[in-house]
């Protein structure tokens, strides 16, 4: 009797995937090049018209015109502000983007996992919960902005206090973020778990763990733009290289299609990185339907 | 000392030192000889689960003695496995992982998880499905999952909370044939809660009809006639018949109740 259920219950999902015709396929990635067309046509148009003065608001194809003058600002180290030269490659440009990434990345590790154990640590010793919860709940509000200073005070100059601003903008929500979750673990688990003769360690690294680690990871991508923000901020004022330094100098010199451009660029990056963790979720994080992880 | 599982004047009080107490069940006192099949019938919120759940040892009667064979119930354990309405599979592992899990955290070896797996699901009729995710099984295979977990510890007492209220028709009438093979091939005592007297009169050495809330014990209704019993004969319907005279005046009770608050 197992079989014809069997058979008849699972085998569904591959089907209907293979069923897709090329149209639906390729569907998503047509809505959005008819979005951004949108957007881009609506901007020329403005230009074309001139409603919007080419100076301020230079339109795309004015600052995506002369790609390898705009290179020349861009230098990984830092060491310049302000055009290179000579040089200046796409390759300069992809390494200022790494370095942007790169501190984004530490920080979202490091902001992650720590909030994590802290969340599960609040909850699993009490005294330890007692005693932190007052100062998570108490540092959460505060604006990642007003900690640049005591980044910079603590860390100086240089990668640290881009990573420690990106790690406190998630670090203080995501902890709460643990906490909410963890107490809603359905019931029955932790029961069921019980029952099976699980220590109070077990019901957390088996059970409570891996239940909540899907909500949280859809969290941290509601917050990476937030990470990136904040990234781009830190580096406008304090690191001395990345996207948010070429920004700042593209304002003070007054390049404004140099502050599209680059402003262009970092969309692109925060969309891939948004694409790069929907990946992670779903290969790491499996039992997850697709249907949780969110459109687009 | 008594063998099985024995309640004695047991009261179970939600929130008892609150200002609103909620008593789930007032001095009820049950013996299950072990082997037997024991259904709780009653209507809805009259405290039958919360029995359950004392006899679980997950949470403790406010008043009297809850034993088990002799010793009293103060911890839950994998002797007396509750199986809940929902399958509640730990959706991260495996079905197999998942029938294996209590023998993981007892520190088995591999081989003997793979094996108890694959004996496991050719009980409960799942060969075949050890690798999938339990969000690829149907509602009733998610429930043989779940009764085949509880099984693998070897429980004396298998505790079912509605096991099959969520299933349809049909695949409820096939799981109630399943778990009757089940019951008597292992030994284990059952615990059933249902609302449904047809279901009670089906599975049940006994029934218990409970009061509505606070849950008190209204009639006992012994049933000998061998299985599988056809409920349109003439003797069940009867039986159903008395449960149902019993069941209706506390219904009423309840739905009074429930009009006044």
């Amino acid at each position: 009797m197992s079989h014809e259920t069997l058979n008849g219950a699972t085998p569904k999902p591959a089907m209907v995937r293979r069923g897709k015709t090329v149209m639906q396929r390729i569907e998503p990635a047509l809505w959005i090049v008819a979005s951004l067309s949108m957007f881009v046509g609506l901007w020329e148009i403005a230009w074309w018209r001139g409603w919007a003065n080419p100076l301020l608001l230079p339109p795309p194809h004015i600052f995506l015109a002369n790609l390898p003058d705009q290179f020349r600002f861009f230098d990984p180290n830092g060491h310049r502000a302000g055009a290179l030269a000579s040089g200046g490659s796409i390759w300069s440009v992809l390494g200022v983007i790494g370095w942007s990434s790169l501190r984004v990345l530490g920080g979202l590790v490091l902001g992650f996992t720590l909030s994590v154990f802290v969340g599960l640590g609040i909850r699993y010793f009490y005294v330890f919960g007692k005693l932190m919860l007052p100062i998570v709940t108490m540092l959460a509000p505060i604006s990642p902005v007003a900690w640049i200073p005591v980044a910079v005070f603590v860390f100086g100059i240089g990668n640290p206090p881009a990573i420690f601003l990106v790690f406190i903008a998630i670090f203080f929500i995501m902890t709460l973020a643990t906490l909410s979750q963890i107490d809603n673990v359905p019931k029955n688990y932790i029961q069921l778990a019980m029952i099976m003769g699980c220590s109070k360690r077990q019901i957390y690294r088996y059970v409570i763990l891996p239940t909540i680690l899907p909500d949280l990871f859809v969290t941290l991508r509601m917050n990476l733009f937030a990470a990136w923000m904040v990234v781009l901020i830190a580096e406008a004022v304090g690191v001395g290289s990345g996207l948010g330094q070429v920004t700042m100098m593209a304002r003070n010199t007054f390049n404004s299609s140099l502050v599209f451009f680059t402003m262009t660029l970092i969309g692109i990056t925060g969309f891939a990185f948004d694409q790069a963790l929907r990946y992670v979720q779903r290969k790491v994080l499996w039992w997850v339907g697709p249907s949780t992880v969110g459109g687009l | 000392m008594t063998l099985g599982l024995s309640l004695k004047n047991v009261s179970k009080i939600w929130n008892p030192d609150g200002p609103d107490p909620v008593p789930a069940v007032v001095n009820l006192s049950l013996e299950v000889d072990n082997g037997e099949f024991v259904v709780l019938l009653g209507p809805s919120g009259c405290g039958k689960s919360s029995l359950l759940y004392v006899v679980a040892g997950l949470e403790s009667a406010t008043q009297g003695n809850v034993t088990f064979d002799g010793l009293e119930i103060t911890a839950p354990s994998p002797e007396r496995s509750l199986i809940f309405q929902e399958a509640s599979l730990y959706p991260w592992l495996t079905v197999q992982d998942n029938i294996t899990f209590g023998l993981k955290i007892a520190g088995a070896t591999e081989s003997k998880m793979v094996k108890a797996a694959d004996r496991l699901l050719r009980l409960v009729g799942l060969v075949g499905a050890g690798d999938k995710r339990p969000h690829e099984l149907s509602g009733g295979m998610r429930q043989r999952a779940a009764l085949a977990r509880a099984l693998t510890m070897e429980p004396k007492v298998l505790l079912m909370d509605e096991p099959f209220a969520a299933l349809d028709i049909q695949t409820r009438a096939r799981m109630q044939q399943h778990l009757l093979d089940i019951w008597s091939t292992s030994g284990a005592s059952v615990l059933l809660v249902t609302h449904s007297i047809d279901e009670a009169i089906a599975l049940a050495d006994r029934i218990v009809v409970f009061t509505s809330r606070p849950g008190q014990i209204k009639s006992e209704i012994r049933i000998d006639a061998p299985r599988p019993r056809d409920l349109r004969s003439a003797e069940m319907i009867d039986l159903a018949r008395q449960c149902e005279a019993h069941l209706a005046e506390e219904v009423e009770k309840a739905f009074k109740e429930q009009e006044f608050i």
